[in-house]
């Protein structure tokens, strides 16, 4: 639908994009983690890109990745990063879209926060850490969402049992609950 | 001197006070500091179960630490260990006051990786529309008519819930359930509409009509309806795009974004309705586009009476449609072909497709990873009111803590699909 936003950011940041590609019409463009930043001030700002408007941001765990129909050179395995981070964005005023993603190792969880440059993703990367443990660098207040601060373990990784249960034991030491927090600024 | 000691005693015995002195104007003041305040969990004005730890200085928050996750029931996770078809239910449960939307908004993300979008019947389609729009009837009839109780009008309430109840028994009399319909299939939708359906879905809109402008003589005008809504919980345009806002949140903001027209699906192309946008991007606008958006619905919905096809409603694949019961029963080709779909599941091949529709809320996708068998590799959902409530913070902070009930009702948070 709109590969020239894809060739446009091959042509402006060729060093920071490993490959672009499109699937059942959505584009992606696989960018490099120290490149991020940069082109996604980019994407907002430059007047022919102009996305202001954030959709979702996610990841997913390839750790299980064996598809059908799929030569086994494609599954994944140890050598390949485990985590990808998907950002989805949308231009108001173009009508295009486009996903960025972010191959992120296991042993080195890390990617760069976009919730400086568009705000929504703030919430959305604080479930993206809570579901997968990726760790938002820069992030100005990376807690848990849904679960429990007590939660031990990501539960969307797929080596996170299903039938798993945590039952919630409170833990007055961890430094979290704001209504303890607030009674003692307050006194 | 008896009469003093008298009072003095009698404050003892009320009030368990020391003396006298105590009830001193100075001393009784409220304390300067700030001080913090639970809303919720599970608080009367809120829609969902969701936590507000508020920060006050007196009664203006301050700041607003938004909390939801109570009501999370690990749709991700079980959408991987189930397959396409079992998915459904679930979706049912995202936004239970618009189960139908969700339902198509499954069924269209995987269809888009199956490549099946282009060739869904019309008729199906068609039904799709209908059911969808009867949904954000529903959906924005009990957004309304929620947030008017919490303000106080609470014969809106009823008037509303009145007329949300002639839709679900619609909906019930088409898919057999009153709120989890889990309708839509996989290729089209599961079975045909029941005979005389469009009269009395058209008798039905008609009474709804009747009940929209009843409520509108009841608030529009209304002085205290409008004094809490008026100027409460503002969004500029462009504070609405960048924090992700979509749906009736972004137009009240005057963000000129439905998916329905900017990225059209399904026949919507071939009706025709117009999308209210708003000025303000107040409790008011979202209130007073709201109440467009049911006319507008009403509206398709007319037209999908008149113009409705007949035909088949499954597609004629035998990847994703069950065979009919008799042969299911009778043929052990047909038998096989079915314990596989119920077993397996639908063969989706391998890819990843980001499919959008426009919700009750806004932009309601799915974002799914197909590895080729019967189960969903990765399945997520973004869902509208996470995001929304993800800007609640910045909307309270700065109003009263009684302004948090409009705010939290036009953001109509729904706790299933909030938390997933």
């Amino acid at each position: 639908m709109s590969q020239k936003v894809l060739d446009a950011l091959k042509a402006t940041h060729g060093s920071g994009v490993d490959h672009t590609e499109s699937q059942f019409g959505d584009d992606i463009a696989w960018v490099k983690r120290e490149a991020l930043l940069d082109i996604a001030i980019w994407l907002k700002t430059d007047p022919s890109m102009l996305f202001d408007a954030p959709v979702f941001c996610t990841a997913i765990d390839r750790l299980d990745w064996r598809p059908v129909g799929v030569p086994p050179s494609q599954h994944w395995n140890e050598s390949k990063p485990r985590f990808e981070v998907a950002y989805q964005l949308r231009s108001q005023k173009h009508r295009h879209r486009v996903r960025i993603k972010i191959a992120v190792a296991e042993h080195d969880p890390r990617c760069p926060s976009l919730s400086g440059v568009w705000p929504a993703f703030n919430w959305q990367e604080r479930e993206t850490f809570d579901m997968y443990g990726i760790q938002f660098e820069n992030h100005p207040d990376l807690r848990r969402i849904y679960m429990y601060e007590e939660f031990v373990g990501y539960p969307l990784r797929k080596d996170y049992p299903k039938e798993k249960r945590q039952p919630l034991v409170r833990r007055d030491d961890l430094p979290i609950n704001p209504i303890k927090a607030g009674h003692q600024e307050t006194k | 001197m008896a009469a003093t000691r008298d009072i003095t005693s009698l404050k003892q015995l009320v009030l368990g006070r020391k003396d006298v002195q105590d009830l001193i104007d100075e001393e009784i003041e409220l304390p300067p500091d700030l001080m913090t305040i639970n809303m919720g969990p599970s608080h009367p004005a809120m829609h969902g179960t969701v936590r507000i730890v508020l920060t006050v200085d007196g009664e203006t928050i301050v700041k607003g630490d938004v909390q939801p996750g109570y009501l999370h029931r690990c749709f991700e996770k079980e959408s991987e260990y189930a397959t396409y078809t079992q998915v459904f239910p679930y979706t049912d449960r995202l936004n239970y006051v618009s189960p139908m939307l969700n339902n198509v908004g499954w069924a269209m993300a995987v269809e888009k990786l199956m490549g099946l979008t282009d060739q869904i019947p019309k008729r199906a389609e068609y039904i799709r529309v209908i059911v969808g729009e009867i949904s954000r009837i529903t959906d924005h009839l009990t957004c309304i008519g929620a947030s008017a109780m919490e303000l106080g009008a609470f014969a809106v309430f009823l008037f509303f819930l009145k007329a949300r109840e002639w839709l679900y028994e619609l909906l019930e009399k088409v898919s057999g359930a009153r709120l989890t319909h889990s309708y839509v299939r996989i290729g089209g939708v599961v079975k045909d509409l029941p005979e005389g359906f469009c009269d009395e879905l058209s008798y039905n809109l008609d009474q709804v009509a009747k009940v929209i402008v009843e409520v509108e003589g009841l608030l529009n005008a209304n002085k205290i309806f409008r004094d809490r809504m008026a100027g409460i919980g503002k969004l500029t345009r462009e504070e609405a795009i960048a924090t992700g806002c979509v749906g009736p949140i972004a137009r009240a903001a005057g963000v000129d974004y439905d998916v329905r027209k900017d990225y059209p699906y399904s026949v919507y192309p071939e009706l025709e309705f117009d999308v209210p946008v708003g000025t303000t991007g107040d409790c008011l606008d979202r209130y007073l586009i709201r109440m467009e958006e049911l006319k507008q619905s009403m509206r398709i919905l007319r037209q999908c009476i008149a113009q409705i096809p007949g035909g088949s409603v499954m597609v004629d694949d035998h990847r994703v449609a069950l065979p009919p019961k008799r042969d299911t029963y009778n043929t052990i080709e047909s038998m096989i072909r079915h314990f596989k779909h119920i077993v397996d599941g639908i063969r989706v091949p391998a890819g990843e497709a980001y499919t959008f529709i426009e919700g009750g809320n806004g932009e309601l996708g799915f974002y799914v990873a197909a590895d080729g068998t019967g189960r969903p590799y990765k399945a997520y959902v973004r869902s509208p009111s996470f995001v929304h409530l993800s800007t609640a913070e910045k909307l309270i902070t700065g109003h009263f803590i009684a302004d948090v009930v409009p705010i939290f009702g036009m953001i109509n948070m729904i706790g299933g699909e909030c938390d997933k």
